[in-house]
């Protein structure tokens, strides 16, 4: 930007950023204060004590006056270090049911709320009448919160499935694609704002020099656009990963698990629709025995969580493009 | 300017999260300042307190009250009991009430402070077991004298009087007796299952001529489905005996459960495949609406049905009668989760403050007539009679020397799981009435229960 500049007055400038850099630099601790204070108090030390509380068999997580060390030897909070057997006994059925539908519903929801999204930026960044009406309208779910969200479309697949015969919880098939076709509902809308943001960015140039050289409207999509956008595809498949992984109230609310499969012979239950979420949380309703367990599988789920974003965030980093 | 303005914004920033910090700090003194005392001693004896007059300035006894209260529809009016007490007597009366299902976890926490509530409620036998070392024996105090019935009362294994029952609540099937009348019946043709059965079947069999039909929807949504898998369920655990938390149920008395459950489904204008959305609202509406005789529900939907314009007059509320010998002796299904124990590691003082202010709630005139008000039905003989039509009907079949149905539901292990196990099972069986999917309600129940119980105590 500082080509047409005189000489001197270049250097004079950049003397001066050079300067303002500095004093940004001498404040650098102050303005990071308090966004450190606050990732300590309300991140770093509650999954510090999330992780001691998993290797205890614990009723109430009370850590008396120490923030940190759980006083296991207060009587009455009933503390008890049981050292890795909680994340022995995580690895349940359940827990490996549950992992496998998250599996799964994350590849379907990923793709689908991607593609679906994205088609829907490319329609509505076209030039066309009413584009923010629908941009609006096609917004609007993502503003209802999740219970409720799953509430109505109980209310709305129940009536469908009722014409046939049969309902939601008849089977865990239903209970997949329904939380499927809710959480697209719900997300792409929210998916296609980034997208569109990211196609508005897309150098107007670029695509009128593509065009030029004799480029059809697929290859200018696929060899100019798509690689330009590269980061909201990186933002919203990180987003849409995770939220999937952490799907919880939607869960809860449109089958909570349902239908339960006894397993007899191993002689087991199986919640069929629940996600790693729900699991975490049945088990801790299981009983007083069962809190550190849950805790165990709360630690495994984020180890899962963390992994799994880092790698697609490198993965999909590296595709993108520096202008 | 922009310093200015950069210096306003950090200024805010840091503000604001000192305001957080201050926040946090008022917040973990309390536990600070309780909980070494609390640890350090969980059984402050009766004598140690050094400055009993820190706290309570004007008492004449010396005692205080700190009553943990569990029925958070109770709080405001008990609130308010607790100031009249006070202006009354000096007596510092303190209340807290534990959110809707945190109770536990509440009086885990307040009882490991050095200030732990006097007066807190144990829910049944389960929880007997885990404060048994709490509780006071209750044997010959002031408050047991008043009692009318010890049939809610918990009872520790040494048979010394822990916990008192201080309400309880019944459930039956609910009948529109006007409904009834035009059917051509009164409630004297209604005597066990089987007339039950006739005269449900006859109604569906003249329902269109009718405008009404024998029983209200028996949903399977969350908001209904507890009738069923809870109330229901406790025929068949009832009559097999069970009346601890044992391991293993045989399910020799499932077929009641069949029993009821078939006339429900299959006699009313509620379509049996689709009971897995129908709600309790839905379920109620029917009933109120006039569009159905029968409703299976309990003493706490009187207030209800009343606002909803029904009168004393329409409504009885009889057993629910399942085929079981011997059921013609059957009352209503009564029981209750609120015990009430005193805390036996209080001071002398405080225990007897705490005795002295529940006998004034069910003996003083005004306060017993709000708690008759608030809970419907207590088991205290000096308290006004409840106004409740269903309370009075259980309480004539009790009169008549019929027996009660025990609340066997409350010995489920991990209850909310195995009832959905249940619900499960009955909605598949409801949609297609097949000989398989009966039995996979049959192994919900039972192959359910001994799953339950082995992940509870595993």
């Amino acid at each position: 930007m500082g080509k047409n500049v005189p000489a001197a007055s270049g250097r004079a400038l950049r003397l001066r950023r050079h300067n303002s850099k500095s004093t940004i630099k001498r404040w650098f601790p102050l303005f990071v204060l308090p966004t450190f204070l606050c990732f300590i108090i309300g991140f770093v030390l509650p999954f510090y004590q999330g992780i001691t509380l998993s290797t205890y068999n614990f009723t109430v997580p009370n850590f008396g006056d120490t923030l940190v060390i759980p006083n296991a030897d207060a009587s009455a909070v009933q503390m008890e270090s049981v050292g890795l057997q909680n994340y022995e006994k995580a690895l349940d059925a359940g827990f490996m049911n549950a992992f496998w539908n998250t599996a799964s519903f994350a590849i379907v929801s990923i793709v689908l709320i991607n593609v679906v999204a994205f088609a829907i930026a490319y329609a509505l960044t076209q030039k066309m009448r009413g584009s923010n009406v629908f941009r609006t309208v096609f917004f609007m779910p993502n503003l209802i919160g999740g219970v409720v969200l799953g509430y109505i479309w109980n209310l709305i697949f129940g009536a469908i499935l009722q014409e046939y015969g049969t309902y939601l919880t008849a089977n865990a098939t239903y209970g997949f694609w329904g939380l499927v076709i809710l959480v697209a509902w719900q997300q792409i809308g929210y998916m296609m704002i980034i997208y569109i943001a990211g196609l508005q960015a897309v150098s107007e140039d670029m695509l009128e020099a593509a065009r030029i050289d004799g480029a059809n409207g697929w290859q200018s999509l696929f060899r100019v656009i798509i690689p330009n956008v590269m980061p909201s595809i990186t933002i919203c498949t990180f987003l849409t990963l995770t939220n999937s992984f952490k799907m919880f109230d939607q869960n809860l609310a449109l089958t909570g698990g349902l239908p339960q499969i006894i397993d007899k012979e191993a002689m087991a239950k199986i919640n069929s629709t629940e996600l790693l979420a729900l699991n975490i949380f049945s088990t801790y309703n299981t009983s007083k025995n069962h809190h550190g367990v849950a805790q165990a599988k709360a630690v495994i789920f984020f180890v899962l969580v963390a992994v799994l974003a880092l790698t697609q965030q490198w993965a999909t980093r590296r595709k993108e493009v520096q202008q | 300017m922009k310093k200015i303005i950069a210096l306003v914004l950090v200024a805010m920033m840091v503000i604001g999260v000192f305001a957080g910090c201050a926040e946090e700090e008022t917040k973990t003194t309390e536990p600070k300042a309780t909980t070494p005392a609390g640890t350090e001693d969980t059984t402050p004896a009766g004598t140690e307190d050094p400055t009993p007059s820190e706290s309570e300035p004007a008492v004449v006894s010396g005692g205080s009250v700190y009553y943990l209260n569990f029925k958070p529809e109770f709080d405001e009016a008990l609130q308010q009991l607790a100031a009249d007490y006070t202006a009354e007597t000096g007596v510092e009366v303190k209340i807290l009430t534990a959110a809707s299902g945190g109770y536990s976890d509440a009086l885990n926490s307040e009882m490991a402070k050095s200030d732990a509530p006097t007066i807190f409620n144990i829910g049944n036998l389960a929880g007997l077991a885990d404060w048994d070392e709490y509780a006071l024996d209750l044997t010959d105090t002031a408050i047991a004298a008043e009692l009318a019935t010890n049939d809610f009362n918990l009872y520790n294994e040494a048979g010394e009087l822990k916990a008192i029952g201080n309400c309880y609540e019944s459930f039956g099937i609910i009948v529109n007796t006007e409904l009834l009348e035009q059917a051509g019946y009164t409630l004297a043709d209604i005597t066990n299952f089987e007339s039950l059965k006739t005269v449900a079947e006859d109604i569906t069999a003249r329902s269109e001529e009718l405008g009404f039909c024998a029983f209200s929807a028996a949903g399977l949504d969350g908001s209904s489905s507890w009738r069923f898998s809870g109330h229901l369920a406790t025929l068949p655990l009832h009559y097999e005996g069970v009346n601890t938390n044992v391991a293993e149920i045989t399910g020799e008395k499932i077929d009641l459960f069949k029993n009821v459950w078939d006339l429900y489904i299959n006699n009313s204008s509620a379509d049996p495949k689709a009971l897995s959305t129908g709600t309790g609202d839905e379920s109620t509406a029917m009933f109120k609406e006039g569009k159905a005789v029968f409703y299976q529900n309990g003493t706490w939907e009187y207030a209800g049905l009343i606002e909803a314009g029904m009168t004393d007059e329409q409504l009885a509320m009889i057993p629910i009668y399942c085929g079981a010998e011997g059921e013609e002796n059957a009352a209503l299904c009564s029981g209750t989760e609120n015990c009430w124990a005193i805390n036996a590691k209080a001071s002398e003082e405080d225990i007897q403050a705490s005795i002295d202010f529940l006998v004034w709630l069910v003996t003083d005139e005004e306060a017993s007539a709000t708690y008759v008000e608030q809970l419907g039905a207590v088991p205290f003989k000096n308290c006004p009679a409840s106004s409740n039509k269903f309370v009075a009907d259980g309480n004539a079949m009790l009169a008549e020397g019929k027996t009660s149905i025990s609340w066997a539901f409350n010995y489920t292990p991990n209850v909310d799981s195995w009832r959905a196990g249940v619900v499960t099972a009955l909605t598949a069986y409801s949609a297609d009435q097949s000989e398989a999917n009966w039995q996979a309600v049959v192994d919900a129940f039972v192959t359910g229960w001994a799953i339950e119980y082995a992940a509870v105590n595993g």
